[in-house]
């Protein structure tokens, strides 16, 4: 290995194939593809629980599930893996090994091989959580998991120990991952490519790679301590032994708020990355919108106990977290605006990811609002646990998030597979899936309002109306998931060819220098990047 | 100023849904209409508060919305690549960037003096007139009153077979909590068992249920009716079938039903737990 240096660049003695490629695999891109591909294994599972759902609370009564501990399992389980595997594998694990080494010049992860076993404890922890919902009835805690509920006498068997077991992995595969990203964006960008240089993708992935640093841990000590309580006698959560079931909410929620922001900002990096390319400007407000996403991040730590309102907290500790919440709307309205700034006076081409990039705009706006007056304790006593809060949520993240997954994708997959998608299909994909989860969760808001509690099979007849649309627009938008399977088969079978630059003169970051589809090995020489305008 | 942002609340829902007719002035006292888009008619002083702040704060929401959604249109509109071949290269100025910082804290602080204000008057009350204390059990309610001679008893869902003409599914129970109307309540709530939430939306109340601790709230239940909840905290299979009915009397009538349940409940023995382990809802 010594003399390394003498080989021509590019050469690779050891290109795997097969099988071992993929088990193997020390390669970003790979590992990248390997995260989508189990996303999209993911969303079908997981939007099959949530079809599962709107199905039964289509109508009022009981219609197809009679058994109320399968519902809170399909409850569960939904949340989990909507979170868990499909929106953070698909932007940290997917988007971000894809392109963080691609547009800071490097020829891969700093730990390649720690990547490796990031992902496969992913897909370990996919398979526990599949085995927790068969074994013993499954877990029917919500993806909250509070005691005494999860506790042993509530649910005896194996279940919860299975969904715990299955979190841990899934923590030390993010925990891993987080690592992996920090010290590549501080240590291996290209010469030249000073921090306040590097593409706005970054950033988000760098922000969300401490928030999952910090995070995580808590969460992974809350879990281990419900597992001894459940196995080995501890009473950290149970009140005969001296416990306090609140304690477990807040460790969760210490993990939980920062969650959700790790799902949403590598989403706010790709609608910067795509918003400038096809607006053909540069970002308006670079470091505004850097720190911006710092500053969320931080912010994001303190906040807490706004999923707390009615645990009976007392009243000046609440009056803080009312605060701390509502500060958040700063730096967040400080991005929506640089976002339009930077559409002002742009050229705008409205390709499909740019159209997804509109749609997140508005729609996080309308998810972000409702969770502005969310933050305020007062009125929380009216929509805790109702489906007011249920439609904040999935418009900031299934909505939101899943239109910067789209976004991501259009905008990227012929980088990734060197073939372009279906023009006209991509956008029958838009509107279709636009329309729907519309209809699915904007109804939501008046069932809240009105009083419809969460995790509920059924309801009093007076949710019927808006529970059935919401239903309907379950449907619609399930056709525009097939639809879009069917654009990534109809992509990587017969999609055109695309050049290293598909998108123009808007496309400035680095990964757009590199030929389409990315080959197996890319910056192995360093570009040089002294002198060169910002790559926004 | 809140009669005009009165009139926001009710144009709002037609705003947004163009011809939806609204339910007007027919909201029943209690429990939700169908289709019904707003908060149920407010029965409470807090719940009174709680829809004026909702006004506030919806009209901002509102403003938002529509100020971004406003910008995001023009924007499609003149700086499309047709209308606009040549993009500019502006990616500063330093005015908007305050401008776009300083007045969201504004917002923020005109949205965060009446909250405070609401998130205090809701906490407790000076001056409780009676307590009420509140188990949440997997899966009924059980009330008691310690100021009234001790005696509890449980409140169990009626299932839907067994309903009467006019009683609503899913919401009657066999014992609601009796309440006297115009008076100064404490409630306190505990659970013998897992977390539940009691809530009664039209009351603006909502509090954990929450074993080894007592939650402390109160209410003011402005008239005589009948003022139904839902159990508000995932509590195990039947979660959604743990309603809460309370029943807001005359104090006179408040005190005459006193005198019977001191009798009628005087051997309360757990009587519902036994039911309902013998399998009572199967739902």
């Amino acid at each position: 290995m010594a003399n390394q240096a003498a080989t021509a660049p590019g050469e690779h003695e050891h290109r795997p194939t097969g099988w071992r490629r993929w088990v193997y695999s020390t390669n970003h891109k790979d590992i990248g593809t390997m995260y989508i591909v189990l996303s999209m294994v993911a969303a079908l599972i997981g939007g099959g629980m949530s079809m599962l759902i709107r199905l039964e609370l289509m109508e009022p009564g009981i219609q197809y599930i009679t058994d109320f501990q399968f519902y809170n399992v399909v409850v569960t389980g939904h949340g989990f893996i909507m979170v868990f595997f499909v929106v953070m594998p698909a932007l940290i694990g997917g988007f971000g090994n894809w392109f963080v080494p691609l547009m800071i010049g490097a020829p891969d992860m700093a730990f390649p091989r720690m990547n490796n076993i990031s992902f496969w404890l992913l897909a370990a922890a996919l398979l526990l959580l599949l085995i927790a919902a068969f074994t013993q009835g499954g877990p029917g805690t919500g993806w909250t998991v509070y005691p005494p509920l999860s506790n042993i006498d509530f649910h005896p068997g194996a279940a919860v120990d299975f969904g715990i077991l299955s979190l841990h992995l899934a923590g030390a595969s993010s925990v891993l991952g987080a690592i992996n990203f920090i010290t590549t964006i501080f240590n291996m960008r290209a010469p030249g490519l000073t921090m306040h240089r590097m593409p706005l993708f970054c950033w988000a992935i760098l922000v969300t790679a401490f928030l999952l640093l910090l995070a995580i841990p808590v969460l992974a000590g809350g879990l281990t301590m419900l597992l001894t309580d459940r196995n080995f006698g501890t009473a950290f959560f149970e009140v005969a032994g001296g416990g306090d079931p609140v304690l477990w909410q807040h460790l969760f929620w210490f993990f939980g708020h920062p969650e959700v922001y790790i799902i949403i900002i590598p989403a706010f990096g790709i609608i910067s990355q795509v918003v400038s390319t096809f607006s053909r400007k540069p970002i308006f407000g670079y470091l505004g919108m850097a720190y911006a996403m710092v500053f969320i991040g931080f912010v994001g730590f303190v906040v807490w106990a706004h999923h707390m309102y009615t645990a009976g907290l007392d009243a000046d500790t609440r009056a803080y977290f009312v605060g701390a919440t509502l500060v958040i709307a700063v730096p967040t309205g400080i991005k929506i605006f640089s976002w339009l700034a930077t559409m002002w006076g742009g050229s705008i081409d409205f390709r499909t990811p740019m159209l997804f990039a509109c749609g997140f705009i508005f729609l996080f706006v309308l998810g972000g609002v409702t969770g502005v007056a969310l933050a305020n304790s007062g009125i929380d006593l009216a929509w805790h646990d109702t489906y007011f809060v249920v439609a904040h949520f999935h418009y900031v993240m299934a909505i939101a998030a899943v239109f910067g997954m789209f976004a991501g994708y259009y905008y990227w997959i012929g980088k990734m597979s060197g073939r372009q998608y279906p023009r006209v299909l991509a956008r029958i994909h838009f509107w279709t899936f636009f329309v729907g989860v519309n209809l699915v969760f904007f109804p939501q808001h008046f069932l809240g309002m009105a009083g419809m509690p969460r995790r509920i099979p059924d309801y009093p007849d007076a949710y019927a109306g808006w529970n059935y649309v919401s239903s309907a627009g379950a449907f619609i938008t399930s056709f525009a998931t097939l639809l879009f399977f069917y654009i990534v088969w109809r992509t990587l079978t017969s999609g055109e060819k695309v050049a290293a630059n598909q998108w123009g003169e808007g496309a400035k970051t680095l990964e757009w220098t590199v030929a389409s589809p990315a080959p197996f090995h890319t910056h192995e020489d360093l570009p040089d990047m002294t002198g060169k305008q910002p790559a926004e | 100023m809140v009669g005009m942002l009165k009139a926001v609340r009710f144009l709002a829902p037609a705003m947004v849904l163009g011809a939806v007719p609204m339910a007007g002035n027919a909201w029943a006292a209690g429990r939700s209409e169908p289709w019904q888009m707003w908060f149920q008619e407010p029965a409470s002083p807090v719940m009174e508060r709680i829809v004026e702040f909702h006004d506030i704060i919806f009209a901002i929401e509102v403003g938002v919305v529509i100020l971004v959604l406003g910008i995001l249109c023009y924007v499609i509109v003149r700086f499309n690549a047709k209308s606009n071949p040549v993009p500019s290269t502006t990616t500063h100025n330093t005015l908007l960037e305050v401008t776009w910082t300083a007045v969201p804290v504004l917002i923020l602080i005109i949205i965060a003096v009446p909250s405070m204000k609401l998130l205090y008057y809701a906490d407790r009350v000076e001056k409780a007139e009676m307590t009420l204390k509140i188990t949440g059990n997997q899966w009924f309610w059980t009330y008691a009153y310690p100021d009234h001679g001790g005696f509890s008893f449980d409140s169990v869902i009626v299932p839907d077979d067994e309903l009467k003409k006019g009683q609503p599914r899913l919401l009657t129970v066999d014992n609601p909590v009796v309440l006297p109307a115009q008076t100064n309540v404490r409630l306190l709530f505990t659970s013998a068992d897992v977390i539940h939430d009691w809530a009664v939306p039209s009351l603006g109340l909502k509090l954990d249920a929450v074993q080894g601790r007592i939650n402390e709230s109160w209410v003011r239940i402005n008239a005589e009716g009948d003022y139904y909840g839902m159990c508000s905290e995932l509590c195990g299979v039947n979660h959604g079938f743990m309603p809460v009915h309370v029943k807001a009397v005359s104090k006179q009538a408040f005190q005459a039903w006193i005198d019977k349940a001191k009798q009628e409940f005087a051997n309360t023995d757990n009587a519902a737990a036994v039911r309902m382990a013998a399998g009572a809802p199967d739902r």
